[in-house]
């Protein structure tokens, strides 16, 4: 069901863009069509696949990366207070400052290759994390806090078993929104300064005015941006299992509903 | 914590569970007093309901029986056997708190988790308060693909999984429809047998049901009064003559206290 949307949407997005170019007449060094898009990318498609490779890395290591920073942080601001009183005014400041304009500096400091583009990616994504996932960790249920209290719960253990898990959901959207802004940081992380990456090579045909391969590496880093948001959906989906309808590329409410349902009807046992 | 001699099912400890105490308890909240100076027994082994209008300080009272209120309160709070309330007592709420991405055995098992004392025996113990409450067939399935019913039976049992000799019951049933709620009353009143329960509720019958003993909670700040209990052993029968009229004479005293006490300014949430 789902595929078939998503075909349906992609195809009538071409057709759109074509219309036009047809329609407009626009030069192809504006905006060219998507047959000769495709064409420019069918002739570099092992640069194409070897820069995309690049750029996944990048985000998928800034994504771990960030990801890792931001759960830990957000959980030691929840374990411990005088760490939360010093750990959030930082965070807050640090998103004071706009990440782009960090960017040179990344590069001055950790040089051309994918150690500043890592950093760039690391720096957006930390911020959703952490702002998420300490959200969620801070509003559990407060009755469920007095259960715990009431069994003599050890602390930790009321962190892992019940603040945690509880805030699975809320981490899930943080995760969401940092794997759709991951590829920002990588790819301004390749613009400031570098030899690899879609958009190195996207820069590198614009200015030889190459734009259709410009489209092309554009088209592929979407593919690669989209591909990479629905697979962590999928992940969070499975994570957060006991939520129905969390995520966007949720599978409707009836087929869900009916995994679950057999079992329960198996006894008459209403009270 | 009380090592009663292992039956199957059910905190069987007749001769070891304690009496609590309240003494001159009184509760505050900054610029409002809750009640002053109470007195009573919750008598070892015996289900003792309160009852009383809503914001009177009943669920204050389990809270600071249970341990997890400690500020703003006077007065001394024993128990017979001469400890502390922690790791005494068991509570059960008027929401079921079962944890959604638990199973239903994970649910049953969450103190013993939490205390880091799960075992397999743990487990296995579970499973028969799961068996004796009917619901076998749900062990592994999650809060969410059960009635309300069934999952307040979820919370019951995790309660008694406790094996604590005291029960402290906030209004444990009122969220059920009145059929289910009877059928939950027998079932608790069953599987608690021997421990000591104080059961606040709002419900006249289920406290006229299951009260070895019955106090109602009135006024600003509130005072407790003994009410006469219908004969018999608890669970009394709903269609009992003596509940009848005696249901007639709690209702009419709660209504006229509330009139006086509660009228207008009804409603803070305890």
């Amino acid at each position: 069901m789902n595929l078939v949307r998503l075909i349906c949407i992609s195809v009538g997005l071409v057709l759109i863009w074509q219309a036009i170019v047809l329609l407009t007449g626009v030069p192809p060094y504006i905006l060219p069509g998507p047959l000769s898009v495709a064409k420019a990318a069918l002739t570099h498609s092992g640069s194409l696949f070897d820069h995309a490779m690049t750029t996944l890395f990048e985000i998928i290591a800034g994504l771990l990366l960030g990801t890792l920073l931001g759960a830990s942080s957000a959980l030691s601001m929840i374990a411990s207070l005088s760490l939360k009183r010093w750990l959030l005014p930082v965070l807050v400041i640090s998103q004071a400052i706009p990440v782009f304009a960090l960017a040179p500096l990344l590069v001055l400091w950790l040089g051309y290759g994918i150690g500043s583009k890592i950093a760039m990616a690391v720096l957006i994504i930390f911020f959703p994390v952490t702002a998420a996932f300490y959200d969620g960790l801070r509003s559990t249920e407060p009755e469920w806090l007095e259960l715990a209290q009431v069994m003599n719960a050890k602390p930790l253990a009321v962190i892992r078993h019940i603040r945690v898990p509880a805030a699975l959901p809320a981490f899930a959207s943080g995760l969401r929104v940092a794997t759709a802004v991951a590829p920002i940081g990588a790819i301004v992380g390749e613009w400031v300064g570098s030899s690899k990456g879609l958009g190195f090579y996207m820069l590198h045909a614009n200015a030889r005015m190459q734009i259709d391969i410009m489209f092309a590496a554009l088209a592929v880093l979407a593919i690669v941006a989209l591909t990479l948001y629905f697979l962590v959906d999928r992940a969070m989906i499975k994570i957060v299992y006991w939520q129905k309808d969390n995520g966007l590329a949720t599978p409707p409410a009836g087929r869900r509903g009916g995994q679950v349902r057999p079992k329960g009807t198996r006894e008459r046992n209403e009270f | 914590m009380i090592n009663s001699t292992e039956t199957n099912s059910g905190p069987a400890k007749c001769q070891s569970a304690p009496s609590v105490f309240l003494e001159n308890v009184s509760f505050s909240y900054p610029g409002k007093e809750i009640f002053r100076s109470l007195n009573f027994t919750v008598k070892s082994g015996q289900w003792t309901c309160l009852i009383g209008p809503s914001g009177c300080g009943k669920s204050t009272l389990l809270r600071l029986i249970s341990g997890t209120l400690r500020e703003g309160f006077s007065g001394e709070i024993r128990f017979s056997d001469g400890n502390s309330h922690n790791g005494l007592t068991s509570w059960m709420a008027q929401k079921d708190l079962l944890l959604p991405w638990l199973t239903v055995l994970d649910n049953v098992c969450l103190g013993a988790r939490l205390r880091g004392e799960i075992s397999s025996e743990k487990r296995k113990k579970a499973i028969s308060l799961i068996q004796d409450a009917g619901l076998v067939a749900y062990l592994n399935s999650l809060p969410s693909e059960l009635s309300g019913g069934m999952r307040q039976r979820v919370a019951l049992m995790r309660t008694l999984m406790e094996d604590r000799s005291v029960i402290l019951m906030d209004e444990p049933f009122s969220a059920l429809d009145a059929l289910t709620r009877l059928k939950l009353q027998d079932l608790a009143a069953d599987m608690v047998k021997g421990a000591t329960v104080l059961m606040v509720t709002h419900d006249p019958l289920e406290a006229l049901r299951l009260g070895h003993s019955i106090y109602v909670m009135t006024g600003r700040p509130a005072q407790l009064s003994k009410v006469l209990v219908p004969p018999g052993l608890p669970p009394r029968k709903p269609g009992d003559t003596a509940i009848v009229s005696l249901q007639a004479e709690l209702i009419d005293r709660l209504s006229r206290t509330s009139h006086e006490e509660f009228g207008i300014e009804e409603g803070g949430k305890t």
